[in-house]
């Protein structure tokens, strides 16, 4: 036997981090000097943020503010609510990690210590025993999930259905005055908790309106599908500002006298149904790129078109559209800031609260830093979560 | 009309009517013509070959059988259920009538046994139990069990052909119709789909099928229809049909294609 018919194992690189300099920023003479030009533009633009930032900013503002840019003015002896609500939030994540996305290592780190991080913020001793708490909560969630993966499966699932309108009715509560859980006015609340409520709920209703919508687009019956196609084209032709102060005005006039819904509603509602009509041209565009053996293969085995769709050509389609969806998820959530518009004190409109004490005048770099370290930070963890969802159920997890 | 009085299927049938009967079957794509009066009628266990030039509307035919294209004239029975635009029937049809694609047409995002038992379970009402037996016996006898737990795009073209196979069988169809099913393969896979397909063939399923695998036409083929420009132009058994063929268009398209 000859060396050339024997099967050999792939060459090795060695691979040690000058090797990888070399290979990677130092090939050759050009890309030495990209190299060096790049990180001296790194360094100057980050320069001055991270100068200004580490030593001349006031932080203070932010930390005496905290509660306000998170809850608003929701009352301070209702708050154990709203770390109710975190703490299942917590649960929940680590639960769902630990049975689906548990092989990131890094992740994981991060996943389980992030609550035990925001423990460390300069805040009082109450809040960071909250934190190390929901921390256990989450890490307690990771573990079960990893004693009990068969068991638990559906049942987090159920869970994440029911938890936002679960969350709503706790935040809001239902009993009077001097009962134990006094409903709290939607008016006072407020901060990073109102945005991420607006978001969830306009992100979750929008998605199956959104594809009923697009299949409506392609329904058959001409009355359905222009009446879909109406729908999209003249919410997508206006501004998300303006629907938002339509539905402030105009609402009310649809409506019977005496019938009253609160801004916050009227504000919801006007997101959901706006972005429902972009989330339906995202399912359309997901609809349309399966191909027509997808859609006779189903026919020919007797399935019914209902059938078809639900377990053939949807699926199909919002897996691959998953990048899409990530992407409008981050845009619907930094969307709601517009809310501020309408009165509602959201994150961005709480901050212009904060920013009108006179203590903390002038303060407005240091706000707006943080409001957009915090925006980052969300939108990068959904992005992330989205990532994570697409290596499991994505394109390429069936075609290794 | 046939569908005011419907007949009781078996009973018909073990008096020799045929499974399938079609009369005068015009279709229209536009202005083009692509069926022109098609008759044909096929017994309970016979195996048919279609074949024919590309464009003489074989495929279409075969696609009118289970309505996958209407037809706009003419007939077509198949199990005693006429074709019209009534949906519950088109469904009864399709539920004794398995296909076969020339590009597979599996389902991307599920799994072997999960093509294979999507049907049974939502159409048939089998649990998951019989269905994923059902779907294990049937992966055995194409010669994949060992794949089921894999998705499509992991297997060859000739596994995922006979995945296609095992799926259409899984519906327990008394007729087997195949649209070119070797065509999309690589010559050392069309090998390992003929053969389950003769294998098939002579267990005594009803089957049509449109293909230029004269090998296969030989072995197992009761009868032939040679198509051009959407009408048959001769019939008749593997026999007559290459050794004395009557029609000069059907002569040239075998020579051209057994020259290969």
């Amino acid at each position: 036997m000859t060396a050339s018919n024997q099967i050999l194992p792939p060459p090795t690189e060695r691979y040690t981090i000058l090797n990888w300099l070399r290979k990677n920023l130092f090939q050759n003479w050009l890309s030495s000097i990209v190299t060096l030009v790049m990180l001296y533009v790194i360094f100057v633009s980050l320069r001055g943020i991270l100068v200004w930032t580490l030593t001349e900013g006031q932080w203070q503002v932010i930390i005496a503010n905290l509660r306000l840019l998170m809850v608003g003015q929701y009352p301070l002896q209702q708050i154990w609510r709203i770390w109710i609500a975190v703490g299942i939030f917590g649960a929940l994540i680590g639960l769902s990690w630990g049975l689906w996305i548990r092989q990131k290592l890094a992740a994981t780190l991060i996943t389980l210590g992030g609550p035990f991080l925001l423990a460390l913020l300069p805040v009082d001793t109450a809040t960071r025993l909250t934190w190390v708490g929901v921390g256990f909560i989450t890490a307690a969630g990771f573990g079960l999930a990893r004693v009990f993966p068969r068991f638990l499966r559906r049942i987090v699932l159920v869970a994440w259905l029911v938890y936002l309108p679960v969350v709503l009715l706790l935040v809001r509560g239902w009993t009077a005055e001097n009962g134990p859980i006094p409903t709290v006015g939607t008016n006072i609340w407020g901060g990073l908790m109102l945005s991420g409520l607006i978001a969830a709920v306009g992100i979750i209703l929008s998605f199956p309106i959104g594809a009923a919508l697009a299949i409506g687009r392609m329904s058959r019956y001409p009355l359905i599908s222009a009446f879909c196609v109406v729908y999209i084209e003249l919410i997508r032709a206006v501004p998300l500002i303006t629907v938002f102060f339509m539905s402030q005005t105009m609402l009310p006039l649809f409506l019977p006298s005496g019938f009253n819904i609160d801004p916050l509603m009227r504000a919801m509602t006007a997101f959901t149904l706006f972005n429902a009509a972009y989330m339906a041209e995202n399912v359309r565009g997901g609809l349309q790129a399966i191909p027509k053996g997808q859609h006779e293969a189903a026919a020919a085995l007797g399935l019914s078109s209902f059938q078809s769709l639900r377990l053939i050509i949807l699926p199909q389609a919002l897996r691959n559209i998953l990048p899409i969806l990530t992407a409008s998820v981050i845009g619907s959530f930094r969307d709601t800031s517009l809310v501020m518009i309408v009165g509602l004190l959201d994150f961005l409109g709480i901050a212009r609260v904060v920013l009108a004490q006179p203590q903390f005048l002038g303060r407005h770099i240091e706000v707006y830093i943080f409001l957009a370290f915090v925006y980052w930070l969300i939108s990068y963890i959904v992005s992330y979560i989205g990532q994570m969802i697409e290596a499991r159920t994505g394109v390429d997890a069936t075609r290794r | 009309m046939e569908n005011q009085t419907p007949q009781p299927k078996s009973e018909a049938f073990a008096a020799g009517q045929p499974i399938i009967s079609c009369h005068d079957v015009h279709k229209w794509y536009g202005q083009f013509h692509a069926l022109r009066g098609i008759n044909m009628e096929v017994q309970k266990g016979e195996v048919i070959v279609i074949f024919g030039p590309s464009g003489s509307g074989k495929s279409t035919f075969i696609r009118t059988l289970n309505r996958l294209e209407e037809h706009q004239r003419g007939q077509i029975m198949v199990d005693g259920i006429e074709l019209t635009h009534n949906l519950r029937n088109i469904e009864k049809v399709r539920t004794e009538t398995g296909m076969v694609f020339q590009s597979f047409n599996l389902f991307p995002h599920l799994t072997v046994i999960d093509n294979i038992t999507l049907a049974p379970i939502q159409v048939r009402g089998l649990n998951k139990k019989q269905a994923g037996e059902l779907a294990m016996q049937l992966l055995k006898r194409v010669g994949i069990p060992e794949q089921a737990d894999k998705f499509p795009g992991q297997l060859s073209g000739g596994q995922q052909q006979r995945v296609a196979i095992a799926r259409a069988l899984a519906m327990q169809p008394k007729i087997m119709l195949f649209d070119e099913p070797t065509s999309a393969l690589d010559p050392e896979m069309i090998k390992e789909v003929l053969d389950v397909m003769i294998e098939l063939a002579r267990s005594g399923m009803t089957m049509l099928v449109v293909t230029h695998e004269m090998g296969f036409a030989r072995a197992v083929a009761k009868r032939m229809f040679f198509f051009d420009q959407g009408q048959i132009v001769e019939e008749g058994s593997p026999d007559q049909i290459f050794n004395n063929p009557q029609s000069d268009r059907t002569k040239l398209f075998l020579s051209q294609i057994l020259e290969k």
